[in-house]
């Protein structure tokens, strides 16, 4: 319990080679928020049910904070902060969560982000079900979850390049 | 583009003022990852603080060996009661006017209770070091059940208060009793009683839950010994509060402390009080000489850092045959936990509980609370309500639908019945309250007719019916509510924080350019205060929204004020801001009057601007006007365009609301599913109609889990039950009903911009809309009245004790 051995880790986070060396005990979640400063992914719960650590790992929404660093060895990693599309301008989810007020205190939005971007590579054109069902891994406390559905739905229809027609309620 | 062409209509819409359902500023850092939270900070040579906590509820501590934990590398200091004693900091004052331990000072009296700081490199070896750390115990009595901490032979749970007969509220009845309070015309109440021609009795209990905002308590100490200056970043709800209390129990002047409440995750109540981790964190740094951070865990947060509610009320109603109330006699017996660190106004033990007689033309009232000590955690923070003001909601809405149920009448119809009428305000309340505004008729009509409610009782006899002939298992409730909150404190004659009157503030200034940044005491935890300040500024002095900068959370250059909770932002410094706006816009005037070379009399405010009075082409800008205060102030005038404003309410606020929620239950399952819940919201004038919906949204969202499960539930051990997410409801998306908003505007008319508050009303009113919902299910079958919280377990329950599984 002393003095920890560290090992070599090297992986791919937001399309740039990060080579470091850890703690096998390190979570992922402290090694992009200590480490690598990547702040925007947080921890809301250390047991994985409230996804505000959810990253992007290989296409899979992963919860980081219950996995280790060595374990995303070799493995791409994309975070909030490399959400944006490469020209700089916001994602269409970015934009939807701001426009649909998906959001208030803004600590699981980075997760919820996240998971909503490989939910919608999954299945680009979900119903409400399919998004309620889809983004159940993350908790959030301030919306209700009805604005971040139409979030994801304004952001399916830009992919998809329609104009996002709000259902009347 | 021509100025000349631009319509009235476009000026309006250009300012985004209030009103408008503008985008929120704060959101273009969030969804970026940009936000700073606290643990997003970090200072160079920081230490991490993490703690011992007890394993049992009760017990002496006998010893405490920490030598392990400091031989091992990375373990900076461990720091106990002993080491806090020299400086007085072993125990420290809470907002209630009792004290509470900051580290076990030889004795635990709740799980989990705080024991030993360890401050170590990193997280990690501060947890291995907690591991190291050897307690012996020596275990007592516990007592959880809060209606057996008065027995005669109960356990003594605070040896250091032995002897106190008088406590910061008057005498206390018994050693583990707290204080007793009580208010209202007992004599005449109880003749209404005596006089009654019908009565209920129910005891209608409000479980003990927490507000589990997602981001947990934190902060970061970083003491400046050279300087002698205290940095304080913290998930402070109330930085300028925690500034003050800072300083007088660490003797830092309060000038060199510098409080930074940074982006909140979230707060709801939790993130009012001083806890343990901040003191611990600030003595550390100032014994280690290094910036010390300390963030709680999920675990610690739930069974730590403040509960809510865990009121047990007696409610009584007197009425007519006819079912006109005629009397209300509420008793409370109030779970405090270990110490009384229950967060109200100083002068308030048991907040604003005497707003228990809502919405209804209560003749005479009487409300008796006592409040007692258990091996619990300590708190009673108002979890997303003004103080004590949704369990007075849960108290009378449950108590309105008992008495609807005793007289064979319909709730809907008692309550309009009772409702205080629309020209009876401002009401004065039979509990001492002076209810500002309202038209309660109108708004329950609107939401009635909205849900189409008679249909829906038709619906629901039929459905009765068909289930009584066994042609369905399942029952149909319809829980109707209508409350009344009382929110905004406060008025400085009646509402303080050790000592300090409950005003809020705002300093605004205006640059040459005609840009704003205005500085409030208040402090978003996800409100959207940088949006909506800047609306209120807007429409005030004519400046677009996005040329204002919000700044809140610095001690250093925010006016001092008592922070965010209890629905006080929008009215006391919502009100800060528009009357400094005020000041700010009779100096323009003065200003535009020498420009105009006109009398300042001669002058009227027009969206952006002012004009000459009949001759509207002879204007000045607020634009130019800024540029003119810096350039060429009128002689004699001081130059600059800037004001500040401490505003202190004459009076609360009183938001309404009627919601209204159709469920239908499978008695073979428990299952609840939530059909449709209307929510009619009155908080006068609506500044973002956007967010205040988003309010509501959440706000119900967390009164669908507090009614259907959420819990702090303890053993007979007093150990807690469920301090995870694994245990502890918070809904998913799945689970969440969908929500229809709705909203009368009665504007409150003693507030600058008629505005009442709105954050909390949608827990406040949703929890007994639930609530009424499930007994409202149950109720044709017999039953008067169910506890919360309903989850499935607790209503197959119901089911099968109602003999329904066969």
């Amino acid at each position: 319990m002393s003095e920890i051995d560290t090992i070599p880790v090297s992986l791919t986070v937001n399309g740039r080679k990060v080579q470091r060396f850890v703690e096998p005990r390190t979570l992922l979640i402290h090694f992009l928020r200590e480490e690598l400063n990547l702040t925007g992914a947080h921890i809301g719960c250390e047991t994985s049910h409230c996804g505000a650590c959810t990253v992007e790992i290989d296409g899979a929404s992963v919860k980081s904070c219950t996995m280790f660093a060595v374990q995303a060895n070799g493995a791409s990693v994309t975070t909030v902060e490399g959400l944006a599309n490469a020209d700089g301008t916001l994602h269409a989810l970015q934009e939807g969560f701001r426009q649909m007020h998906g959001l208030q205190c803004g600590f699981c939005t980075p997760g919820m982000l996240m998971r909503a971007k490989v939910l919608l590579s999954e299945n680009p054109d979900p119903t409400e079900e399919e998004i309620r069902f889809g983004i159940a891994g993350n908790l959030c406390r301030c919306t209700g979850y009805q604005n971040i559905v139409k979030a994801i739905q304004y952001a399916a229809a830009k992919l998809n390049g329609r104009t996002y027609q709000e259902a009347a309620e | 583009m021509n100025e000349m062409v631009i319509t009235r209509a476009e000026r309006e819409a250009r300012l985004e003022g209030m009103g408008c359902k503008r985008k929120r500023v704060e959101d273009v850092r969030f969804t970026q990852g940009k936000g700073q939270y606290v643990d997003d900070i970090k200072l160079p040579g920081m230490l991490h603080g993490d703690f011992v906590r007890s394993q049992y509820a009760h017990a002496n501590i006998k010893r405490i060996d920490a030598s392990k934990a400091l031989a091992l590398p990375g373990v900076v200091a461990v720091i106990t009661a002993e080491e806090l004693k020299p400086l007085g900091l072993h125990w420290m004052p809470t907002l209630a006017g009792d004290v509470q331990a900051v580290l076990a000072d030889g004795r635990v009296s709740f799980q989990n209770q705080e024991i030993a700081f360890v401050v170590a490199e990193n997280r990690y070896i501060a947890d291995d070091a907690i591991q190291l750390i050897e307690v012996e115990y020596e275990e007592l009595p516990v007592i959880v059940d809060p209606f057996r901490a008065m027995d005669p032979d109960a356990p003594v749970l605070r040896p250091d208060l032995a002897g106190k007969t008088t406590g910061a509220h008057g005498p206390r009845k018994h050693h583990n009793h707290i204080f007793e309070w009580t208010i209202g015309d007992k004599s005449a109440t109880d003749d209404a009683f005596a006089n009654a021609e019908v009565t209920i009795k129910e005891l209608i209990s409000y479980h003990r839950t927490h507000p589990s905002p997602l981001e947990t308590c934190q902060c970061l100490a970083s003491f400046d010994k050279i300087k002698g200056e205290l940095t304080l970043y913290g998930t402070f709800q109330a930085p300028h509060v925690i500034r003050t209390v800072a300083s007088l129990l660490s003797k830092i002047p309060e000038h060199k402390i510098h409080v930074i409440a940074p982006d909140i995750g979230g707060g709801f109540g939790n993130k009012v009080g001083a806890y343990a981790g901040y003191i611990c964190s600030i003595v550390a740094s100032i014994v280690t000489g290094l910036p010390v951070k300390w963030v709680e865990d999920r675990m610690e947060n739930l069974s730590t850092t403040s509960f809510a509610r865990d009121y047990h009320m007696t409610t009584e109603i007197a009425a007519t045959k006819d079912g006109k109330v005629t009397g209300l006699r509420v008793h409370v017996l109030a779970d405090h936990g270990a110490f009384d660190s229950c967060a109200d106004p100083s002068k308030w033990p048991a907040g604003f509980m005497n707003i228990v007689t809502g919405s209804y033309d209560f003749p005479v009232a009487h409300l008796a609370v006592d409040g007692v000590y258990t091996n619990k955690a300590p708190g009673g923070v108002a979890y997303r309500c003004s103080f004590r003001v949704t369990e007075a909601a849960y108290c009378i809405e449950r108590a309105m639908d008992i008495l609807a149920q005793k007289l064979g009448m319909d709730p809907a119809d008692l309550r309009m019945k009772n409702f205080i009428r629309r020209e009876q305000f401002p009401y004065q309340s039979a509990l001492g309250w002076e209810y500002d505004s309202g038209d309660y008729h109108l708004a329950m009509q609107k939401a009635m007719d909205a849900i189409g409610y008679r249909e829906l009782r038709a619906e629901q006899k039929a459905k009765q019916e068909a289930f009584r002939r066994g042609e369905t298992r399942e029952i149909m409730g319809i829980g109707v509510t209508f409350f009344t909150e009382i929110v905004g404190a406060g008025p400085s004659k009646n509402c303080d924080i050790l000592g300090v009157a409950m005003f809020d503030s705002a300093e605004i200034r205006i640059h040459p350019t005609g840009s704003i940044i205005a500085r409030m005491g208040s402090k978003s935890q996800g409100q959207g205060h940088e949006t909506t300040w800047a609306q209120i500024i807007a429409t005030e002095l004519g400046i677009p929204a996005d040329d204002i900068m919000i700044e809140e959370g610095n001690t250093d250059t925010a006016p001092y004020g008592l922070g965010t909770y209890g629905s006080r932002s929008t009215p006391v410094a919502g009100a800060a801001i528009a009357m400094a706006a005020r000041k700010i816009k009779n100096k323009a005037q003065m200003i535009a009057a020498h420009l105009l070379e006109v009398s300042e009399y001669d002058l009227e405010w027009d969206i952006d601007g002012f004009r000459v009075k009949g001759n509207p082409e002879r204007v000045k800008t607020m634009k130019e006007i800024a540029w003119a205060a810096y350039n060429s102030p009128p002689p004699g005038l001081e130059p600059g365009l800037e004001a500040v404003n401490y505003y202190d309410p004459p009076n609360m606020t009183y938001p309404f609301g009627a919601y209204f929620c159709v469920m239908d239950i499978d008695v073979d399952t428990g299952v609840a599913k939530i059909r449709r819940f209307y929510a009619l919201d009155d908080c006068g004038t609506r500044i973002n109609p956007m967010i205040i919906e988003g309010q509501v949204h959440g706000g119900l969202t967390e009164a669908f889990a507090i009614a259907m499960g959420q819990e702090i539930k303890y053993d007979e051990m007093g150990n807690v039950q469920g301090a995870s997410f694994m245990d502890f409801f918070l809904p998913t998306a799945v689970e969440t009903p969908h929500w229809e908003t709705d909203f009368t505007v009665t504007p409150s008319p003693h507030h600058p911009i008629g505005a009442k508050g709105v954050g909390e009303s949608p827990n406040v009113g949703g929890v007994p809309a639930f609530s009424n919902a499930v007994n409202d299910a149950f109720g044709f079958l017999g039953t008067t009245h169910i506890q919360m919280p309903h989850d499935a377990w607790r209503v197959w329950e119901v089911a099968r004790r109602l003999g329904l599984h066969g």
